[in-house]
């Protein structure tokens, strides 16, 4: 029951907050949502106490959602090892931002609303980690998909923010599309949705064919495939990552908490959860590999030019998740979930540092005009130093061991694309280094770019924001070294049976034994990054305006993001737009309506008309119409007589 | 208890006792109106009761029909039957807890001929129940074609501007298909000798027959449904209708299509059905994609919803015709669904229009800041429409998706485009209504929702939720009928094979 209890106390704040706002007044919900959403982590962490320590699965039965046939979907949630880390990084981040958010949101006036919808996440994300059922684990999916659009598209005045809440939904459904396809699939494949049946059916499907779409493939590649799909959606892969960056028009502690800590990474949640079925499928596998790669370097290189301090973290969020996926992709599930576990303290402080700085600058975000904030905003300033280390992946910090065993995996694994994922993921880590320093130097140090007005105003955030930076940057330093042992050392018994490995896949072992230049590269790379910034922006602050003029075609395809949105509008919005007006014209209009009922009344009025010609209303016209009419009739008399 | 009584034809003729109260009443018209309008909701209110009291003592266990009367009309071969089976019930229940939501939906804004407007209305709501109880081919018939006329009237009496042209397309097409179903109900009587559906269940036409019977029956029900292309007159039928007229035509009249296949295309002409089907599925197919596509480009809000209604009456004969328990009930659910949000979205058109007399989606904007009760109940609709999990929308159109991916994988795979689709169009209507910053002056004295007004909307959001969670009440109420009708069609499909094996 204290599962149940876990993630229905947020559902029961929203709708408080949500539905008697005005009631309870701003005050009134602050504090239910606060305290349910803080009631939830500490229960989360009581219970992954107890799930480490009993090592199998429970399950809570509440009540059948529907069946039809032999299709039987139930709420059920399961708890093991894997939700348990999930619902700890999931409540507890949760708890902090409801925190920050009073402070952040204080002039805000549709306070109550915002809280009922960030609770409102807060219960579908964590129905989504505890999710027994595909069908379930969909709901989560999608009420994810929700709340994100209600936030994005909060400042509901903005025609910004309302255009990136449709994207983030549509872009999403691009990818729902692929998982809902998935889950039939596995229907048919499997004849049921539980995880139970389909982990343990598995692997008597390993080399079977179905015929899907008059093509007889491979079963569990193509399940899996398309479940990715969905994946690829929710967590801004690429080609499916545009609507991520703009996202960025929700409030910020909405992307600390949606677009950076747990929503985004609920397509990595998704292939560790489903890893049962991915380990038979390699080619889905090399897939994953091959997209999280490519999108941790191509997200860097665009972050290495963006202005807006948010963007920036953004891509940078894109990139990590990459990370995620390519350690998926090599089997390594754990170090995929570890980085997961420390990417959502330190990029969570990343994003509710630059709300600390948005703040102060009376909500500007772009960093040309910021600059020399050091002084006023220590707290924060140190804080994101912390966050910037963690995400860099400087020693002792905590991205520095999650970061390396990734690395680690990939150079150890088999897979037949590891060593694109090894050589992408140290490219990206260049870049990331570089780009976190850059946001630094170009936010906190030089001469303040600000008008002097902003600057006498600016002023370090209240207590209600600044006690949850400090506590994500103790897990920012913290969370690495001491969880490293328990979630990806050779020697624990954590996971349990909550993560498929096969023998064949393992990779963990000897990523702890590869060469010592390998262990090393992340750090050294990071440090190249980091000074290479420091020389740009620093010592020699005309240098990168220099580069960007001498590469101009280069400076351009970064700082339009590869041009993936033009792409889109060119390839699909204005076809889509072109091809239904035509229909609706064309084929409804003049097609079907003019050969159909307008065509048939257009066709009756003229014999009408022809009709009514006729009669003229002079007397000799009908005497004349009468004598042939008694002659035609005398006529066929006499013949039918037969005379 | 409750069986022993002629429930059926209490629930069926009813409202037609209502209309004898409205027509004696006399005296001034401010007063006549508003009698009307009391008795119409009574009236309705007392039908819906009862139309729950059959709902709980149905009997889920079996597929027999239950409830049955049968009284002889015309020397025994035609009888007034009725009976209910779990594929008829849920309509009944739908058409009963519509209609007083539709008078209520109709108190201020039909201030003219509020008399005839209200017997209209009540004639309706016998004419549909009647439909889904009748047994007997004939009956049916006659009540099929007589809801024509009060719709014929709703709109063509209390619509708008172009109200004459939508109600002869409207009629131009439904009679067409009428005319071929009266013929292949003759031919049936011909052939048989009487037109007892059950006994037509069971006759077993000649496979060449099928065909032709087949066919006839599409012609009407594909209007009715409206499928792809005989779907143009919805369009201009939903514009030009009053609020409430929308809704029934939305949330009960599109089904009697859907009902008729399940009811006598699936059940009378299986060797037909199983020959057609590719046939539904192409037609259905280019519904979801095309429609859904037109409706992105629409101006008007009633003519988008009623473009997303032909798409999402798409799936519903996608499902039906899968002929798994996935795909029927599915379709059933799908289509008991979209009677309360289509239904709902109509509804939520009639609250801004009657404000501002209005139905152009660039007229509005920014409601959200003056009417944020009305923003939400939009909300909830708008996300049931594009089949969000934990909307009754979701789990019609899931189970369809599950039933014909076991059939059909294209037909799967190009129908789920219509998810994305579907919250395209969706989204962006609920952004250029509701979102944004007010630029309109007239749209500045917006007053939200008042209580007649959230009356409407409280029970329709609370079932739309409520069945999204927890849809077992509905689904249960299939499954014994649904398995009867698959069960029979595969036998019926077997027989002749094995009939020349001998």
């Amino acid at each position: 029951m204290l599962y149940a209890v876990i993630v229905l106390l947020p559902l029961g704040a929203a709708i408080i907050a949500g539905l008697f706002g005005r009631l309870i007044g701003d005050r009134g919900a602050n504090a239910v949502t606060c305290l349910a959403v803080i009631a939830s982590a500490v229960l989360s962490i009581i219970g992954l106490a107890e799930s480490v320590e009993g090592g199998s699965v429970e399950r809570v039965v509440l009540f059948t959602w529907f069946e039809s046939g032999s299709f039987t979907a139930t709420w059920q949630l399961r708890i093991d090892a894997l939700t348990g880390v999930m619902l700890v990084t999931v409540s507890g981040v949760s708890a902090l931002v409801h925190v920050y958010s009073i402070g952040y949101m204080a002039h805000d006036p549709h306070k109550p609303r915002f809280m009922a919808y960030l609770s409102l996440f807060t219960f579908a994300m964590l129905s989504l980690v505890t999710a027994d059922n595909l069908l379930q684990l969909f709901f989560g999916w999608e009420g994810v998909g929700l709340c994100s659009y209600l936030l994005i598209g909060f400042w509901y005045r903005r025609p910004a923010a309302n255009a990136a809440a449709i994207k983030a939904f549509i872009v999403n459904r691009i990818g729902d599309f692929g998982f809902a396809l998935g889950i039939m699939g596995v229907f048919l494949a499997f004849g049921a949705i539980d995880f139970d049946t389909i982990f343990g059916g598995a692997p008597a499907l390993e080399g079977k064919t179905f015929s899907f779409l008059g093509l007889e493939l491979d079963t569990l590649t193509t399940i899996t495939f398309l479940l990715f799909l969905g994946a690829m959606g929710k967590s801004a892969q690429i080609g499916l990552h545009t609507w991520l960056p703009d996202a960025m028009e929700g409030p910020t502690p909405v992307s600390a908490l949606i677009h950076a800590a747990t929503m985004v990474t609920a397509g990595v949640f998704m292939v560790a959860r489903l890893s049962p079925l991915f380990e038979y499928a390699p080619w889905t596998l090399a897939f994953v590999t091959v997209i999280g790669a490519t999108t941790a370097l191509m997200a860097a290189t665009i972050g290495l030019v963006q202005n807006d301090i948010k963007r920036v973290i953004a891509y940078s969020t894109c990139s990590q998740l990459g990370y995620m996926f390519f350690a998926a992709g090599v089997s390594a599930y754990s170090a995929a979930i570890f980085h997961l576990f420390t990417h959502a303290f330190f990029k969570a402080l990343l994003f509710l540092g630059s709300g600390a700085v948005i703040h102060a600058m009376a909500d500007e975000q772009d960093m040309r005009k910021m600059g020399g904030l050091y002084r006023k905003l220590p707290v924060t300033y140190a804080v994101m130093w912390i966050g910037s280390l963690a995400l860099a992946g400087v020693p002792i910090f905590a991205g520095f061991y999650s970061k390396d065993i990734i690395l680690e995996a990939a150079f150890a694994s088999a897979s037949p694309v590891s060593g694109y994922a090894f050589w992408l993921g140290i490219g990206a880590a260049v870049l990331t280094a570089f780009y976190s320093w850059r946001v630094l130097f170009m936010t906190f140090h030089g001469a303040p770019r600000a008008s002097a007005e902003v600057m006498a105003h600016a002023h370090e955030a209240p207590a209600t924001m600044t006690a949850p930076l400090i506590v994500l940057a103790l897990g920012a330093v913290l969370a690495g070294a001491l969880a490293y042992e328990p979630l990806v050392g050779t020697e624990s018994a954590f996971w349990g049976s909550a993560l498929l490995v096969l023998p064949e896949h393992a990779v963990l072992e000897a990523a702890h034994h590869v060469p010592f230049w390998v262990k090393a590269a992340p750090t050294v790379v990071a440090v190249i990054g980091i000074l290479a910034a420091w020389y740009m922006y620093i010592r020699s602050p005309a240098t990168p305006a220099r580069l960007a003029a001498a590469h101009p075609e280069l400076y351009r395809f970064l700082l339009n993001k590869w041009y993936f949105d033009e792409l889109y509008e060119v390839a699909l919005v204005r076809p889509a737009k072109f091809v239904g007006y035509w229909l609706w014209r064309g084929g409804d209009g003049r097609v079907i309506d003019g050969f159909g009922p307008d065509g048939a009344a257009a066709t009756i009025v003229r014999l009408a008309r022809r009709a009514s010609a006729l009669q003229s209303g002079y007397l000799y016209h009908y005497a004349f119409a009468m004598l042939i009419g008694i002659a035609l009739f005398v006529t066929w008399y006499i013949y039918r007589l037969g005379l | 208890m409750l069986s022993e009584w002629p429930i059926l034809s209490l629930i069926v003729f009813l409202p037609l006792v209502g209309v004898g109260f409205i027509l004696v009443t006399r005296g001034e018209a401010a007063v006549v109106a508003r009698n009307a309008r009391y008795l119409a909701l009574w009236t309705s209110a007392i039908n819906l009761v009862l139309a729950l009291l059959l709902w709980g003592s149905f009997d889920t266990g079996t597929a027999d029909f239950q409830f049955v009367e049968r009284a002889p009309w015309i020397d025994d071969s035609i009888a007034y039957h009725m009976g209910v089976d779990g594929i008829s019930l849920l309509f009944v229940v739908l058409t009963a807890f519509l209609t007083p939501l539709c008078v209520l939906a109709s108190w201020d804004a039909i201030q003219e001929r509020v008399k005839e407007y209200m017997i209209a209305f009540l004639v309706m709501e016998t004419t549909m129940i009647g439909v889904f109880c009748a047994l007997d081919f004939v009956v049916f018939y006659l009540f099929f074609e007589a809801g024509l006329i009060p719709m014929f009237l709703i709109i063509g009496i209390w619509g708008g501007p172009r109200r004459i042209y939508a109600t002869f397309k409207f009629f131009l097409y439904t009679l067409l298909g009428s005319v071929l179903l009266l013929l292949a109900l003759i031919y049936m009587y011909d052939a048989v000798g009487t037109t007892d559906v059950p006994t037509l269940m069971r006759h077993g036409f000649d496979a060449g027959v099928q065909n032709w019977l087949w066919l006839a029956f599409l012609a009407s029900f594909a209007v009715k449904l409206p499928m792809w292309p005989v779907h143009t007159w919805l369009p201009d039928a939903h514009v030009e209708a009053p609020t409430a007229g929308s809704v029934i035509l939305a949330g009960v009249l599109l089904k009697m299509g859907g009902y008729g296949f399940l009811r006598f295309s699936i059940p009378m002409l299986p060797d037909a059905t199983a020959y057609f089907t590719p046939l539904i599925f192409g037609l259905s197919v280019v519904a979801v994609v095309y429609t859904s596509l037109v409706a992105l480009m629409q101006e008007d809000m009633k003519k988008l919803i009623a473009y997303s209604s032909v798409a999402h009456m798409g799936f519903v004969t996608i499902g039906l015709f899968t002929l798994t328990p996935q795909g029927i009930e599915g379709g059933i659910m799908q289509m008991f669904s979209h009677g309360l949000v289509s239904a709902a979205l109509f509804l939520c058109v009639g609250v801004v229009y009657d404000r501002m007399h209005t139905r152009l989606i660039a007229d509005y904007g920014g409601l959200v800041n003056r009417m944020p009760a009305y923003a939400f109940a939009f909300l909830v609709f708008s996300l049931a429409n594009v089949g969000m999990p934990g909307t009754s929308g979701f789990v019609g159109e899931f189970l369809v998706l599950v039933g014909v991916f076991q059939v059909n994988t294209w037909v799967a795979v190009l129908a789920t485009t219509g998810v994305v689709l579907s919250a395209a169009y969706a989204l962006w209507l609920y952004r250029k209504v509701v979102f944004g910053v007010i630029t309109r002056t007239e749209l500045r004295g917006m007053l939200d929702m008042n209580r007649r007004e959230m009356a409407v909307f409280a029970p329709l959001i609370a079932t739309v939720i409520f069945f999204g969670f927890y849809p077992k009440p509905l689904l249960d109420v299939m499954h014994a009928s649904v398995a009867n009708l698959i069960a029979q069609h595969q036998a019926a499909l077997v027989a002749p094979a094995t009939m020349a094996e001998r």
